[in-house]
């Protein structure tokens, strides 16, 4: 973001949530999203993999990947979006890039994510992984 | 003519908000705070009636002698940009000289024309002024791949048709965008959201104004 006119910050700031935990690419993550249909809304829980974290503050994204029937799904979401009612960390996994577009090559064990412990996974894991831990880039 | 009042703004950037129901919205922040009216033109002195507004404060060591000449006269401060907006003459006592207009003349989800000067791209060739196509970068082509091709006929008529697209200066421009929806209106801060990218540089001025294709529908158009 490059952004540095005070206004403009002000604006994005009012936009900006502190209740999504922080998770990073390859950390399992439960995202309850809201879907308007027929005029109505419910929630869908979405869990998988985050294979793309885009930072910049207010503007931020964050893609999830999962396979559904032996498909793989992607969905995106803007950070602060109102549509994402709650975002839970699973699994925190450990990988070596920021973009795991690799996975889409992939399936089945080759496709699987180490897991990762310590750092931010345990504090959250252990408190029902809902506590809301300022997002540190 | 536009009959509608309008604001000029500086262009701070772009950003993105969110509606309720959660549609991520482009915009363009406009800051609009301290437009003043500084001079009434009327029928009998200029046979046309009009408020002349002053934006974007210039300190008076700045100004040249009209200009302070002008600004004491009228009991306001000295300005870096000046705009007439054509005005019916029942607006005039609406606005007295001296008087403040702010984001509050406009309102959330109506639509604006904005008026700004694009950025300046400098000379270009005529695939990038113009959209041509250039040539072929395959089977055999050499050393021509931007050009424009033929520019006319043989002996008849003997010259170029007037208005030939080609190269040159493109950009800084006076372009007006029109019916653009405002997105948001922050009255306090005096800030305008509107939708989509506008012309010219960050920082730099546009004036904005209320659309007039509606206000032409709705017979809001006449002085």
């Amino acid at each position: 973001m490059s952004n540095s006119n005070p206004l403009i910050e002000a604006i994005e700031a009012s936009y900006k949530r502190s209740d999504v935990p922080e998770f990073r690419p390859g950390d399992t993550i439960r995202v309850h999203a809201k879907i308007s249909e027929g005029g109505k809304d419910r929630i869908q829980v979405f869990q998988g993999v985050c294979i793309h974290r885009k930072r910049g503050g207010a503007r931020g994204s964050f893609t999830v990947r999962k396979i559904s029937h032996g498909v793989g799904v992607e969905r995106v979401w803007a950070v602060n979006s109102p549509r994402v009612v709650k975002v839970e960390l699973v699994s925190r996994g450990k990988v070596r890039k920021a973009k795991l577009y690799y996975l889409r090559n992939l399936s089945g064990n080759a496709a699987r994510i180490r897991a990762r412990l310590g750092g931010y996974a345990n504090e959250l894991l252990t408190s029902g992984s809902e506590s809301s831990e300022p997002q540190g880039d | 003519m536009n009959f509608q009042i309008g604001l000029i703004a500086k262009k701070l950037g772009m950003t993105q908000v969110f509606k309720d129901e959660g549609d991520r919205v482009p915009v363009t922040v406009l800051h609009v705070t301290g437009n003043t009216v500084t001079a009434h033109r009327t029928d009998e002195r200029d046979t046309y009636t009009a408020l002349q507004v002053g934006f974007a404060e210039k300190k008076a060591n700045r100004a040249s002698k009209p200009e302070k000449g002008a600004a004491e006269a009228a009991k306001v401060g000295t300005f870096y940009v000046h705009k007439e907006f054509r005005v019916p003459a029942a607006a005039l006592a609406a606005h007295p000289v001296g008087s403040q207009l702010g984001a509050d003349l406009f309102k959330e989800g109506t639509r604006v024309d904005i008026t700004g000067t694009s950025k300046g791209k400098g000379y270009q060739g005529v695939i990038k002024r113009h959209n041509m196509e250039g040539e072929k970068n395959s089977h055999g082509q050499h050393e021509f791949f931007r050009h424009g091709g033929s520019i006319g006929c043989r002996k008849t008529p003997g010259r170029v048709h007037r208005g030939k697209r080609m190269t040159g200066h493109m950009g800084h421009e006076r372009v007006t965008l029109q019916n653009l929806e405002v997105v948001k209106i922050d009255a306090e801060r005096g800030l305008v959201l509107v939708r989509g990218p506008i012309p010219g540089p960050n920082n730099g001025f546009v004036t904005i104004r209320a659309a007039v294709k509606p206000a032409i529908k709705a017979g809001n158009n006449k002085g």
